[in-house]
Formats: structure tokens, C-alpha cells, sequence
């Protein structure tokens, strides 16, 4: 290991809006490499979780270290990829234009945009099949194109770290699996992504850790591990209805996106 | 009535609307001092403009504007003259508190921010108007003077004088130091403002203070609502800040080319403004936003993107595809 910080390492983190706690006492240490699911409950506080990464709010305890450092330097090191309906998508940007800003952390103060960053950007494009698009304001884009560009820009940043507020939400089944086996990509590249993910019938094959999340963390661990019954249903509460239905649905549901997939090509 | 046997609209005259204002050296000196004076504030406002509009914050320009009223106000209760340096001190600052003001309402109260503009603007505002008739009395300083002011007496601003050397036309130099001035910061600029516009969370991962571009674009607007308060008023300012950039989005679908296209566009109000206050006699500030209307209409209908005309030909109406 060539860095002997965790790139993500959180320590007895509580945060809460206006005297209601959202997060409380979470501990968390994640290894570099991993690709890992943030699963839980609407409400369970994963949205904060990613914001209190961001630096967006700030935590009433605990800390949170980024690379060994605190969010507001070591944010730097983050590739994030904010949830769809966070972005103006009226904005006058192209595609390109988009994808262009994630290399913007890379140039000096007044250097300007090189032949290089926009080479890396077309290769970026290209790995999620927007390249056809890159001249395209973003308005006029599907969900899942929407979504393919803020990943093609996230790689663009050549980060470290990754972390994906709900990546998958509003997206078509092509798409879906687009985004997945990058994801998976860029781990065995020794990357480490962070997931915010809301299904739960999807999180056993896409992630190899899983951090099982109700306002305090209720484990964290290989997905093997910690995908179990009586963990899920800690998490969920009292209720069962979607573990019983997801014995049966996940079946079902395979089915139907692999249609979608075959149609669609 | 007397109104009722003349015409609103008086007789076109070609001649007397675009060849005599060019006619003799002296009126084109005059004429082409207000026209400069035109550029210079339309370039000025509507490059500003473009990132108030991308941010949606479109009538920041009339919060500001109104805002710096009580800065203006005490600059000259405190010094006793109309001095420029005074005014724009007071001006600055209060324009800043304006935003401060609002942008803390909107933070640490349940105030939403259109509320919190509406709130704050109209008190400074109120504020100004009670300290003018307060302390000001019957001078210059009057709130209708801010409103309306008039781009026609540009010619008639003292000359600026450095060292002997008569340099010409003061209010001229003032606007376009203040044009030179905002056109380069923003082009060091561009990519801080772009990112912190579209998506400040990646700004702030860049480590682009995100607040300090928003209160840089604020005293922006500041410096350039009392550069060309006294010439022109609130009204062409207000207009000039969104008219290019809206105009332009009918036509371009990145932001760079927005802010290029109010170069063009702020030559056409200014131009077409002047000539229209020479065919109708009217006031030069009120030509020049109202031309800039009429070019939007067309451009509104017939814009390359998303222009009304091409969606009732596809036979959609809706604007937003989601």
C-alpha cells in the first residue's frame, strides 16, 4: 500500500438538523479498492452521510477524514456525482462542457484547457457511449444519458475516491448496467467508490461491501457478510413486506431487465 | 383634449431620425458620446447579466440596484457633496449588505430567497428614500433621478481632467473603466464562476470559495449599477442584465456564447434604442430597454432553440421534456 491513510475513515459521527438527530455515533472505516453500497431506509440519513463527506454540513460530533484529512482539504481527492435532481439541467452547457469541469482541478490558476484534457474527456465520454452526444445541451438528454455524463465527468477527474448519490435512480435498464460494469472497472483499478443505493433487491450483485445505514450503522462489511435476514431487517424495521417480496420479485424482476437490455439493443 | 388630436406615434421620418443626428461633426461628437456611453452599459450589465440569469437569481440586478439607495444616501449626508469616491464607497458597501442580508435570511431563517429579496430590497430601499428626504433635501440626489435618469445629458458630464490634460468626457472614462475592469475579471475568472454556477459542490472540491465568487459577482453588480446609475437609471440597468443572455438562449446553448452574443446584442439596443428615441422624441434610457423587448419578441418565436414557432410545428407545447 502505497498510502497509509484509509481513503475514507469516520469516527463517532453525529449529525443532526435543528436538534433532530439524522446520523449518530457512526463509525466507519473503508479500504482502499473497495466498491461499496450505502443501503437503508428513506430517512436512514445516507443523503447526509454523503453530505457531511462533501462538507456540505457540518457534523455536531465525530469527524470525518478524508485521505487522513479533514473533508474541506481532502474533498479534493473526491470524484462526486450528485443526485439527479440536484442539477440544473436548463444550465447553457454542453455535454462536453460538462465533462470539461472535472478537469478543471487539474489546471493551474490560468492554464487553459489542453489538448490532453480534452482527449481524456472524449475517452471518458466514449467509455459510457455519450461521445455521439458531446455537443448536446444536457437538457436534452434522457435520465440515464444525464447520468452517464456526471459519471463520464467523474472519471474525467481521475479522483481516488468516489462517492454516487443514488447514480442508478430514474434509469433505464441499459443504462444501469452501463453504469455498473464501470463501476466495477474502476475498482479493480484500485479505485474506491462510495454508493448511495435505495434498491435493495440490486445491492447483493453490484457491491462487494455493503454499508447497512438507519441513523446509525447498523454493520458494515463484504457484502456476503453483512446481506443477511436478520441485518436487513434491522435496518428496514418492522418491515418485513420487502424482504418477503424480494425473495420472490428479484426473480421476476431479472427477467423483465434483461428483456428491456435485449430489446433495446 | 389636445392629446386627442395628435397622434401617439409621431410621423416617421427617415431622414430626420437616421441621417440628421450624423449630420454636422458637433452632433455626431454629441450623439456618439451617448451612444458609446450605451455600449459601455449594455456590454457592461448584460455579461453580468448572463451569470445572474444561469443562477437564477435574475432580479438580483433589481435587488442591488435598489439596495445601494441608503449607501448613496449617507456617502452624501456624511461628506455633503456628490463626489464620486464617497458614492461609490456607500454604494458598494450597502449593495453588499443587500446581498448579505439576503443570502443570511435565506440560510438561518425559514424565509425562502425570492421572499428574502423581496423583503430586503424594498426596506433598503425605504430605508434610502427616508435618509434623502431626511437629510438631502431638495438637491440632486432624488430617487426619481435614480429611476430615470437620463443617457441623454452623457455629453454634458464635466470633462476629466489628469495633470491639465484634458481627457474628455468623465462619466465616459467612469463607465468604461468599470466595463474594462468587469470584462477582465471575468475573463480570469470564466472557469470559477462557470463551475460555481452550474454545481458548487464540485467548486468547492476544486477549493473555489463559492461565497466569495457569489459576493464578487455581487459588488460586480454594485460597481456597475452606480456607474451607470447617474447616466442612466435603474430601469436600463435592471432590463440590460436580463435581456442579452434570455434573448441569446433562443439561439446558443452554452454559456460562453451567451455572454459573446451580448456584445452584438448591447450594440443593437444601444444603435436601435438611439434611433428610436429620435423618431419618437422620448427618453433615450426607456428607447433602449424597450428596443431591447422588440428584438426579443422575434427571437422568442423564431429562435434556432426552442423557439415557440418550431414546438407548435412538432405540435408540442410543453417546454420541458420532464
Amino acid at each position: 500500500m502505497n498510502n497509509p491513510h484509509k481513503p475514507l475513515e469516520i469516527h463517532d459521527l453525529t449529525v443532526s438538523y435543528q436538534r433532530k438527530p439524522v446520523l449518530y455515533g457512526i463509525d466507519l472505516e473503508i479500504e482502499e479498492g473497495s466498491l461499496v453500497g450505502v443501503i437503508g431506509p428513506n430517512g436512514a440519513g445516507k443523503s447526509t452521510l454523503v453530505k457531511t463527506i462533501m462538507n456540505m454540513v457540518k457534523p455536531n460530533g465525530g469527524y470525518v477524514k478524508i485521505f487522513g484529512r479533514a473533508p474541506k482539504a481532502g474533498i479534493s481527492r473526491i470524484g462526486y456525482v450528485p443526485q439527479r435532481e440536484t442539477v440544473d439541467w436548463d444550465f447553457p452547457v454542453t455535454v462536453m462542457d460538462v465533462v470539461l469541469m472535472g478537469r478543471y482541478g487539474h489546471l493551474g490558476w490560468l492554464r487553459k484547457i489542453g489538448e490532453t484534457d480534452r482527449r481524456i474527456a472524449c475517452e471518458c465520454l466514449e467509455q459510457v457511449h455519450m461521445l455521439p452526444y458531446a455537443n448536446r445541451q444536457i437538457g436534452n438528454l434522457s435520465g440515464g444519458q444525464q447520468q452517464r455524463v456526471f459519471l463520464a465527468r467523474a472519471l474525467a477527474q481521475e479522483s481516488s475516491l468516489y462517492l454516487m448519490d443514488e447514480p442508478f435512480a430514474g434509469v433505464d435498464a441499459v443504462t444501469e448496467k452501463t453504469i455498473v460494469s464501470i463501476l466495477k472497472e474502476m475498482r479493480d483499478r484500485g479505485k474506491t467508490l462510495v454508493i448511495v443505493h435505495h434498491d435493495l433487491a440490486s445491492a447483493r450483485e453490484y457491491f462487494d461491501h455493503l454499508l447497512l445505514l438507519n441513523m446509525r450503522k447498523v454493520a458494515y462489511g463484504k457484502t456476503e457478510e453483512v446481506f443477511k435476514p436478520d441485518l436487513l431487517q434491522k435496518t428496514y424495521g418492522g418491515r418485513l413486506s420487502i424482504l418477503s417480496d424480494m425473495a420472490s420479485k428479484s426473480a421476476g424482476v431479472r427477467v423483465i431487465e434483461k428483456e428491456a437490455y435485449f430489446t433495446e439493443k | 383634449m389636445e392629446l386627442m388630436d395628435v397622434s401617439l406615434f409621431p410621423a416617421f421620418d427617415f431622414s430626420r431620425v437616421f441621417i440628421e443626428p450624423w449630420k454636422t461633426p458637433a452632433s455626431v461628437a454629441w450623439n456618439g458620446q451617448v451612444i458609446l456611453m450605451g455600449l459601455f452599459i449594455c456590454w457592461t450589465c448584460g455579461v453580468l447579466g448572463s451569470f445572474i440569469v444561469v443562477r437564477r437569481m435574475a432580479l438580483m440586478g433589481d435587488a442591488i440596484s435598489h439596495g445601494i439607495l441608503p449607501g448613496l444616501a449617507l456617502a452624501f449626508l456624511f461628506t455633503g457633496s456628490l463626489a464620486l469616491a464617497p458614492m461609490w464607497v456607500g454604494a458598494c458597501l450597502a449593495g453588499l449588505a443587500c446581498s448579505y442580508c439576503i443570502e443570511w435570511l435565506r440560510l438561518h431563517t425559514p424565509i425562502r430567497q425570492d421572499a428574502a429579496l423581496g423583503l430586503v430590497f424594498t426596506s433598503f430601499f425605504a430605508l434610502g428614500v427616508t435618509l434623502i428626504s431626511l437629510g438631502a433635501g431638495d438637491v440632486h440626489l432624488d430617487p426619481d433621478c435614480i429611476l430615470y435618469g437620463e443617457i441623454g445629458f452623457v455629453p454634458l458630464s464635466p470633462s476629466l481632467r489628469i495633470g491639465g490634460m484634458d481627457l474628455g468626457n468623465q462619466a465616459l472614462w467612469t463607465m468604461g473603466g468599470v466595463c474594462s475592469l468587469i470584462m477582465g475579471a471575468v475573463l480570469v475568472f470564466y472557469r470559477h464562476l462557470l463551475v460555481s454556477s452550474f454545481d458548487s459542490t464540485l467548486a468547492r472540491s476544486m477549493g473555489i470559495r463559492v461565497r466569495r465568487i457569489h459576493f464578487g459577482l455581487m459588488l460586480g453588480l454594485a460597481l456597475a449599477t452606480v456607474a451607470c446609475l447617474e447616466s442612466v437609471g435603474v430601469i436600463l440597468v435592471v432590463a440590460m442584465l436580463v435581456f442579452p443572455s434570455v434573448t441569446a438562449s433562443f439561439f446558443f446553448v452554452r454559456l460562453s456564447s451567451l455572454l459573446w452574443a451580448s456584445f452584438p446584442l448591447g450594440a443593437a439596443y444601444s444603435i436601435g434604442g438611439f434611433h428610436l428615441a429620435q423618431w419618437l422624441d422620448c427618453s433615450l434610457a426607456g428607447a433602449m430597454a424597450t428596443f431591447a423587448g422588440i428584438v426579443f419578441i422575434p427571437c422568442c418565436l423564431l429562435g434556432p432553440q426552442d423557439g415557440i414557432i418550431w414546438k407548435l410545428r412538432r405540435g408540442t407545447n410543453n417546454f420541458r421534456m420532464n
